[in-house]
């Protein structure tokens, strides 16, 4: 704690969400909102090393029903270089591989006294059923293939610190879209602030459908690179090719790797991404991993910022909530 | 306890439906021994000592027929018994009820038909009528004992909900079962095509990341159904069928003369995919919710007559295992107390269908496909009978179900029209009670 600063930071007026369930229902301002705070902390902690005592005498619980270590550590960070305790809980070996449901293990962990729930779940929409349960902030960190929203943000807030604006910016996300809740919430966050988003991968894995919804689909790479300022390489999961989504993992390699021939062809201020774990010579070879373009390690970083900017805003509001249910009792 | 039982019956000032005979208009029904005795009967052939029952402002009809309900008993007792599943069935106005073969042991011998209907008949609730299984086990891959089946009572045969995913053996029962003159259900779909989906597949699945039941799993099902149909000349009964191209489809053989029946599931008829937004397991049905132009579609098809027949899809399972994530939770929801307003509401009231043919959709069809008494109230039969309030405007709560199961799609909306009696074989079997009577 000998390194701790003083907080110095104004809660911002418009922000009154105690739950961060997915970038859908979010507005360009509140999503904004977020980037610029998690600006201000990451700042404030010198690149996330350092601790302020934000949230001092809080707990986070960390909620997963399937296996992660790089979002777990990150919001655990997170938690701690703002000051507060974290307590793990993970479903192999606790309740719920002896039946539980989810929901009541969520309020058993609830009871003992959290400020946050971030949990991640196999099923779409656990998070949001939670939220309606219990009486202290949720946050997801990933609901099967629906939402990811601090992936979503992280990978937002390091597109701005290249470019400065998302508006008029076109993004491509690249890989297993079906099955990807990282791509959900990129297509939504990026959206809302004026990207243009092209969405590219083999028919299998991009449903034509996302043209309804107003989005630009694309099946071949190569066409569309020219003109993308941004590439995000989703990971290709394994067990998606024995389902005969695609013929092999050599195949699409040939059709989607980021390789040094394709950036060659890329604009020359072209950011390429990845959420992690990458694939090394699937979506994306070392060389471009590696490269000057690639801003992966950065994603990383900036995934502790906007977790640090999600738990105080969250906390900040269900303060702000309780406070108000205080002085206005007959509500 | 029984007092009313085989009493003597006038009702009196109700509009009369009755789409067998082609009626509707103001009449009295006098009910004896159990029968319908006569339709404005003269004044001195009513008894003096009969009970008479005001039925101003309501319609009367033939008691509601469900050619399919799960009961769940034995095996899934938590999730519905046969007694609380046949008296759900008398609160939303069913005389009659198919019970699906679909339990723990599954109804493929006649000791299982024997169980339900004695367990029935202590239950006097609804009538409840017995689909054997089509294949030995519900395994897909051999005929069950059909014809010993039929014996003990039987009135059809399916594996639903499950599909039959064996084309050979569907054909082969097909063209078995006509030496009973049985009709065979398929509630139509192709595994392949639908495993481990969870809602409709379409935009909405899309944005949630929920796996998608296709149309084309549907579709490609009923195709072969009906083509097995025609080939066969057996009795079908392809449903709930939920798509577009279904009902393309089973308009297209019944303008060819071929003899299939279909039907729908309320829920498929006023409620779309976008429900499941919220995430709430109580939209996860069986067929899945479809998307709007499916549900226009399906109701036209109602109003047109391609479907035959609306059946309540009762599916119950209980409060802890809806309880869980969409994933885990099992499709399915109570709708026997449900389905008659939900069809008054969306389809009466839209003008989409008229009194008659709102109770043939009910009533007559269902009892007709099935092969069934019931259906009618011609003088002769048995008093099966449902008094409809058509005007009572009442909220959905499904803790008030007579089912085990309080999970209903239907939850919480405000739907018009209820069954205020339900007279099984002249008794009155099922009041609406009086302080329910007028919930606005």
């Amino acid at each position: 704690m000998s390194n701790a600063v003083q907080p110095d930071l104004t809660f911002p007026k418009n922000w009154h969400r105690r739950h961060l369930l997915d970038l859908e229902s979010l507005s360009a301002e509140e999503i904004s909102t977020i980037l610029d705070v998690a600006q201000q902390l990451k700042e404030m902690t010198q690149g996330c090393r350092n601790k302020i005592s934000l949230l001092a005498g809080k707990t986070c619980a960390n909620l997963f029903f399937e296996n992660s270590t790089r979002t777990r550590n990150s919001f655990s960070l997170a938690a701690k270089r703002l000051g507060a305790d974290t307590v793990e809980f993970s479903s192999a070996g606790s309740s719920v591989a002896k039946g539980e449901t989810f929901i009541d293990t969520a309020k058993t962990i609830e009871a003992m006294g959290v400020e946050w729930v971030v949990t991640r779940h196999g099923t779409p929409g656990t998070p949001h059923l939670l939220s309606r349960e219990l009486d202290c902030c949720v946050l997801n960190a990933g609901d099967g293939p629906h939402g990811h929203p601090t992936q979503g943000l992280l990978d937002i807030l390091t597109i701005r610190q290249h470019r400065g604006d998302i508006k008029g910016l076109t993004v491509a996300l690249v890989g297993d879209i079906a099955h990807s809740r990282t791509a959900r919430s990129n297509i939504w966050g990026l959206s809302k602030l004026g990207a243009h988003v092209i969405i590219c991968g083999p028919p299998t894995l991009v449903s034509p459908r996302w043209t309804e919804l107003g989005f630009e689909v694309a099946h071949h790479l190569d066409d569309i690179l020219p003109r993308c300022d941004v590439l995000n390489l989703l990971r290709i999961q394994f067990e998606r090719q024995r389902a005969r989504l695609f013929p092999s993992v050599h195949e699409y390699a040939a059709l989607y790797a980021m390789n040094g021939a394709r950036m060659r062809k890329s604009k020359d201020d072209i950011l390429i991404m990845a959420p992690g774990p990458i694939n090394r010579g699937v979506e994306i070879t070392p060389e471009v991993a590696d490269g000057p373009h690639s801003v992966i390690l950065e994603q990383v970083n900036n995934g502790i910022a906007v977790r640090m900017a999600a738990l105080w805003l969250l906390s900040g509001a269900n303060e702000r909530a309780k406070a108000n249910a205080k002085s206005s009792p007959a509500d | 306890m029984n007092e009313t039982a085989n009493r003597d019956l006038l009702i009196e000032n109700g509009r009369l439906v009755d789409p067998s005979q082609n009626l509707d208009r103001s009449a009295r029904l006098l009910v004896i021994d159990g029968c319908v005795a006569a339709i404005d009967p003269a004044d001195a052939d009513i008894p003096t000592d009969c009970d008479r029952l005001d039925a101003s402002g309501k319609i009367v009809a033939p008691g509601l027929v469900d050619l399919g309900a799960e009961l769940r008993e034995p095996g899934n007792e938590e999730d519905e018994t046969i007694e609380s599943g046949s008296h759900a069935a008398l609160a939303g106005g069913y005389t009659s009820v198919l019970c699906c073969s679909s339990t723990r042991p599954c109804i493929d011998s006649p000791g299982g038909v024997e169980f339900v209907r004695q367990k029935a008949t202590k239950a006097r609730g609804a009538r409840i009528h017995v689909i054997g299984c089509l294949s030995k086990g519900r395994e897909g891959d051999q005929m069950a004992e059909l014809g010993l089946l039929a014996d003990a009572g039987a009135v059809a045969f399916s594996d639903a909900p499950k599909s039959m995913p064996n084309d050979a053996l569907l054909k082969r029962a097909l063209e078995y079962c006509r030496m009973f003159d049985l009709p065979i259900i398929d509630r139509p779909e192709v595994p392949e095509l639908a495993e481990n989906g969870m809602m409709h597949d379409g935009r909405i699945s899309l944005v949630l990341g929920l796996k998608g039941l296709p149309t084309e799993a549907e579709d490609l099902a009923v195709a072969r159904d009906v083509r097995l149909a025609e080939a066969t000349s057996g009795r079908l009964h392809v449903g709930p069928v939920s798509t577009m191209g279904a009902v393309d489809m089973i308009r297209r053989v019944k303008s060819r003369g071929i003899d299939v029946t279909a039907s729908v599931c309320p829920h498929n008829l006023c409620l779309s995919d976008v429900e499941l937004r919220s995430f709430d397991s109580k939209y996860k049905v069986h067929p899945p919710l479809r998307s709007g132009k499916h549900v226009e579609t399906l109701q036209k098809a109602v109003a047109d007559g391609t479907i035959d027949a609306i059946q309540s899809g009762h599916m119950p399972r209980s409060r802890e295992k809806k309880m869980d994530d969409l994933d885990l939770s099992p499709f399915g929801g109570a709708a026997l107390e449900t389905t008659l307003a939900t069809t008054i509401t969306y389809m009466i009231n839209e003008q989409l269908l008229d009194w008659s043919a709102a109770v043939d959709r009910l009533s007559t069809a269902p009892a007709k496909i099935a092969g069934i008494a019931g259906g009618s109230l011609r003088p002769g039969s048995a008093a099966d009978i449902v008094i409809i309030d058509p005007n009572q405007n009442w909220t959905v709560n499904g803790t008030q179900f007579r089912s085990h199961c309080i999970s209903s799609p239907l939850d919480g909306h405000s739907l018009r029209g209820r069954a205020t009696h339900t007279i099984v074989g002249g008794e009155i079997r099922y009041r609406l009670r009086p302080e329910l009577q007028h919930i606005a």
